[in-house]
């Protein structure tokens, strides 16, 4: 998923456009985020063209405008000042003294408490969040208590997206103006009590650890004494934001507010949700797609102990317990039939097919069109597909539901918990003021839970029950019935002068989309889905004319597609960034020195692939027979990355990953123990995928079922992974998708620097990376990595130095 | 019905006797820090310790475990190893979502308790079994050998932090 508008709009421009001025180094005023401008020019980024230029005027509120979720009406962002609203959920949230703002709560007994406006799935974002509020707010990391926000669109929206949603790597862009502010509001307005109180200058108190002082009169209150009376007064019309060189807490590689509880196992995840008398259920959904229930015969299910309902829904069947293992031993044993429905003969085969014919037959949509093709040149071409992904998340899906005469109740870690709130309205017929949602902990995210479909269900299987029930999916279940990527289809070319240099390149994107279905008021007007041509549509190089379309192919009915970690970047990145190794080798050019041609009007970018290159050393010495390193260079989510990966192909055709080298540009880094977690995880996320993950279809089901046929990369298949970080004072960028949607580029060019072998489908096809069929007469290698084998994939950190 | 020793305590549950431990850990004893990943040792979610070595708790039926003692992430951190392991999690900062952490731990517990320094491949072999969607592995490699030689492996420190998550 992306922030609405284009990519070079993200996180350059739209914040709340008060990023403390950080070009002039001094304090930045701040007024009233709804009435100002953003994207305040901070960024003086050469390559902006006057379009560009235009677009960064755009408000966030315009921009939420744009995309308005899918509720018809347009949410404001989130502000640092009071709102309507906030009175009545300060009330709900313990009735707290003082309350300024939607996110901050300071308690009579001082208790600082601070409500997050995204979900933590484990991107770190309560962390950084709270890192953001507590440097303004000037208390300690240590005395902060941190809340899950309830649902509420007006109060808690990501001005990135419109809605209150937690996805496209917007959390610390969207909200790196925002918060700060609020942290500010509050403080000031704390300060201003005791100044009150002792009658001095609001600007000769200072404020370390939750206690104001006055230095001159030694006097000092707590912002506990302080809460009622700052309570009482008036929301300053400006605030004073901290210089970035006085920062206390952002930019610190401080620990996760979430980790204690979590290395205990004291989290509380969705499935971990206890409700008095409630009851375990699990379902089973028909297994093609579109496919409905006809009947069942439960007369085996209702003889198992602790068995006590079976419920039908149209295209389902539940089995509800007294525990998980009746209700699963009751689904094992049901006999059900299934109308298959339509697509009871699809295979991956046939939409494989349909795609390519597609892109031949269908209307293109041009995304993006500069100069004109030149009439001569060498030409280059190439097809590149990607398959269907499914989530995996380690926490199955699951959902707690307890629906009463008068009000519906969900417990459920969701990426969009006013989405769920207006679907079990309409599902119950209670209004949405009579859905209370509590949010939970997310054991990952990667986009499944910016769905509803399971909690749909969940509530459509309570309200026939007068229990509450937990609907536990397993994870046969939770991979069958995934929302899957998209499945892509491209036609990428390029035309080379006499150097080898592109002077034109064309590519032609064929694929489902996401953003149709999800959010279809931000399509482009032309009908184009702007998620499903970035980073191919806007390149890092300097390449004068190209033509950039897609082409829309939805998947047979039934067959949904969804955002999936990374979703357009990771596509296109691989397409593109593949490619730039094969221009460079039909040029008889290094990857490395092609790509530094074309970066020379793009600083940024070239100092990051000179950076990678310079920490693996690159061309320094020859590598051994079948290593190879592969460059993957881009520019997402607001970010800007380069990565080099060193692998290793067995004659036998295993892909054994050496070594990762990150070079990232994410500007300001919040926890820079966040960014590195972040680029370590989403490259693992990336790699995983790349190697291994593929969902196919045989007879209109999904084929895979469980962590044995769709793999995820393990400890010890994962290289040492290296980020170096340029330092910047630019705003944030996103990063939770950078290193997923980098990966399979850099993976794939070191498989054919490796073997000469050219990768164009993912996952990776290990038959035929196999050297000859001599090779296949040894055993493979059983442990990659380990002393007995001797191959010593992983290079450690030792021989780095 | 069945008794059993979990965490220091005498457990009396009244299940089937095919059962996995995990659900009646999850469900019956009301301990949800052990987790449901697969349901068929694929992915290490459910580790649990069987009288200090690790097991998958979601294929390990009720009637088999006996009188041994079962140890959970509740209380790993009262054994020697389990202590180490969680401080050097939280010195590294090893955790993202969390979910598969509490596996991950018990796993590295059991590793650590009978290898007092493991090298790279010891930690391959004990923690190949526990899967991290958010590929957290380069830190729990770097946690198992700080906890190991009490000596900083992390590519960066990271300072102690806030308190008081919901």
């Amino acid at each position: 998923m992306r922030a609405r508008g284009t990519t070079p709009i993200l996180g350059r421009g739209i914040h709340s456009g008060n990023d403390g001025g950080s070009d002039s180094g001094s304090h930045s005023e701040v007024g009233n985020s709804n009435s100002k401008e953003n994207g305040n020019g901070s960024h003086n980024d050469s390559e902006v063209d006057v379009v560009r230029r235009n677009a960064l005027k755009l408000s966030g509120l315009t921009i939420a405008f744009l995309w308005t979720g899918t509720r018809g009406t347009a949410s404001a962002a989130i502000n640092a000042r009071r709102q309507p609203g906030d009175a009545a959920a300060a009330v709900a949230d313990g009735n707290p003294p003082f309350a300024p703002n939607a996110f901050v709560r300071v308690d009579a007994d001082g208790s600082v408490r601070l409500v997050m406006p995204n979900v933590e799935m484990g991107q770190g974002i309560y962390t950084g969040a709270c890192m953001m509020l507590a440097e303004e707010l000037d208390v300690g990391m240590d005395q902060i208590k941190v809340e899950h926000a309830p649902p509420n669109e007006e109060l808690y929206s990501m001005p990135l997206l419109g809605g209150q949603i937690t996805g496209g790597s917007t959390s610390t862009r969207g909200h790196w103006g925002v918060l700060r502010e609020a942290g500010a509001v509050a403080r000031s307005m704390l300060v201003a009590a005791a100044a009150e109180r002792w009658h001095v200058d609001p600007a000769t108190c200072t404020v370390s650890r939750g206690v104001v002082t006055h230095q001159s009169s030694k006097r000092s209150l707590g912002f506990g004494a302080l809460a009622k009376s700052a309570g009482a007064l008036p929301t300053p019309a400006k605030v004073t934001l901290k210089d970035p060189k006085a920062f206390a807490l952002i930019g610190k590689p401080l620990r996760r507010v979430d980790s204690a509880d979590k290395v205990k196992g004291a989290t509380q995840f969705g499935i971990d949700v206890h409700v008095p008398g409630m009851k375990i259920a699990t379902v089973k959904a028909c297994p093609t797609f579109g496919g409905r229930l006809v009947g069942i015969n439960d007369k085996r299910t209702r003889a198992i102990p602790g068995v006590i309902a079976v419920i039908q829904l149209d295209s389902a069947v539940a089995v509800v317990g007294e525990h998980f293992w009746a209700a699963k031993q009751g689904l094992e044993a049901l006999d059900i039939e299934w109308d298959l429905g339509d697509n009871a003969t699809l295979s991956t085969a046939k939409l494989r097919e349909a795609l390519a014919d597609k892109s031949q037959s269908g209307t293109p949509i041009v995304a993006r069109e500069a100069g004109k093709k030149p009439t001569d040149g060498k030409l280059v071409e190439a097809v590149y597909q990607s398959p269907m992904l499914a989530h995996a998340t380690m926490e199955p899906l699951n959902t707690t539901v307890w629906v009463t005469a008068d009000k519906c109740q969900i417990w459920v870690g969701t990426q969009v918990p006013t989405r769920c709130v207006a679907v079990a309205a309409k599902i119950t017929g209670l209004p949405e003021d009579k859905i209370e949602l509590h949010n939970q902990y997310l054991g990952g995210g990667f986009g499944r839970r910016l769905e509803t479909d399971s909690v749909e269900q969940a509530v459509n299987l309570a309200k026939q029950v007068s229990y509450p029930i937990k609907v536990i999916w397993t994870r046969e279940e939770d991979i069958r019935h995934d929302i899957v990527r998209p499945m892509y289809y491209d036609r990428i070319s390029a035309l080379l002068d006499s150097n080898g240099r592109p002077i034109w390149y064309g590519d032609r994107v064929t694929g489902g989309t996401v953003l149709g279905r999800w959010a279809p008021m931000a399509m482009e007007k032309n009908g184009l889905d702007s998620d499903a041509v970035e980073c191919v549509a806007e390149v890092p190089y300097d390449i004068p004319n190209l033509k950039v379309e897609w082409v829309r192919h939805d998947m047979p009915e039934g067959l949904i597609v969804g955002w999936w970690r990374g979703v357009g970047p990771t596509h296109n990145l691989f397409v593109v960034e593949s490619f730039m190794d094969e221009l460079a080798h039909t040029a008889g050019k290094d990857p490395l020195e092609y790509r530094r041609a074309l970066l020379q009007k793009n600083p940024r970018s070239l100092a990051l692939l000179n950076l990678a290159a310079e920490k693996i050393g690159w061309s320094s010495k020859p590598l051994p027979a079948r290593v190879g390193r592969g460059i993957a260079l881009g520019e997402p989510f607001g970010s800007r990355v380069c990565v080099i990966v060193e692998a290793e192909v067995t004659p036998q055709g295993e892909v054994l990953l050496r070594r990762a080298v990150v070079a990232l540009d994410c500007g300001i880094a919040i926890n820079p123990s966040s960014v590195e977690a972040q680029v370590q995880g989403g490259l693992v996320f990336g790699l995983s995928a790349a190697l291994y993950s593929g969902i196919t279809v045989k007879h209109g089901a999904i084929e895979q079922s469980n962590f044995h046929d769709y793999r995820s990369l393990r400890i010890n298949e994962t290289p040492l992974i290296e980020l170096h970080c340029i330092a910047s004072d630019q705003p944030p960028g996103g990063l939770g998708e950078v290193g997923t949607a980098i990966a399979a580029p850099a993976l794939g060019n070191a498989i054919f620097a490796a073997t000469g072998v050219r990768l164009r489908s993912l996952p990776v096809d290990r038959a035929s990376l196999v050297q000859n069929s001599e090779a296949l007469k040894t055993v493979v290698a059983e442990n990659v990595g380990g002393e007995e084998t001797g191959q010593g994939a992983r290079v450690s950190r030792g021989e780095l130095a | 019905m069945f008794v059993l020793h979990v965490n220091g305590e005498q457990r009396a549950v009244d299940v089937p006797a095919d059962m996995p431990l995990l659900w009646v850990l999850r469900d019956i004893v009301g301990l949800t820090g052990t987790k449901f990943g697969c349901g068929v040792a694929q992915c290490g979610a459910c580790t649990v310790h069987l009288d200090g070595q690790a097991v998958r708790s979601c294929v390990l039926p009720v009637s088999a475990v006996g009188d041994k003692a079962i140890t959970t992430i509740e209380a790993v951190g009262k054994t020697p190893s389990g202590h180490k392991i969680q401080q050097a999690w939280l010195d590294v900062d090893v955790v993202q979502c969390g979910y598969c952490q509490s596996g991950q731990i018990m796993s590295a517990a059991a590793l650590l308790a009978r290898t007092s320094s493991p090298t790279d491949a010891d930690i391959d072999a004990a923690m190949s079994g526990n899967i991290c969607r958010c590929g957290t592995y380069v830190r729990i490699r770097a946690a198992i050998k700080q906890a190991a030689t009490g000596k900083s492996d992390a590519l960066q420190t990271i300072a102690p932090g806030a308190a008081g998550a919901p």
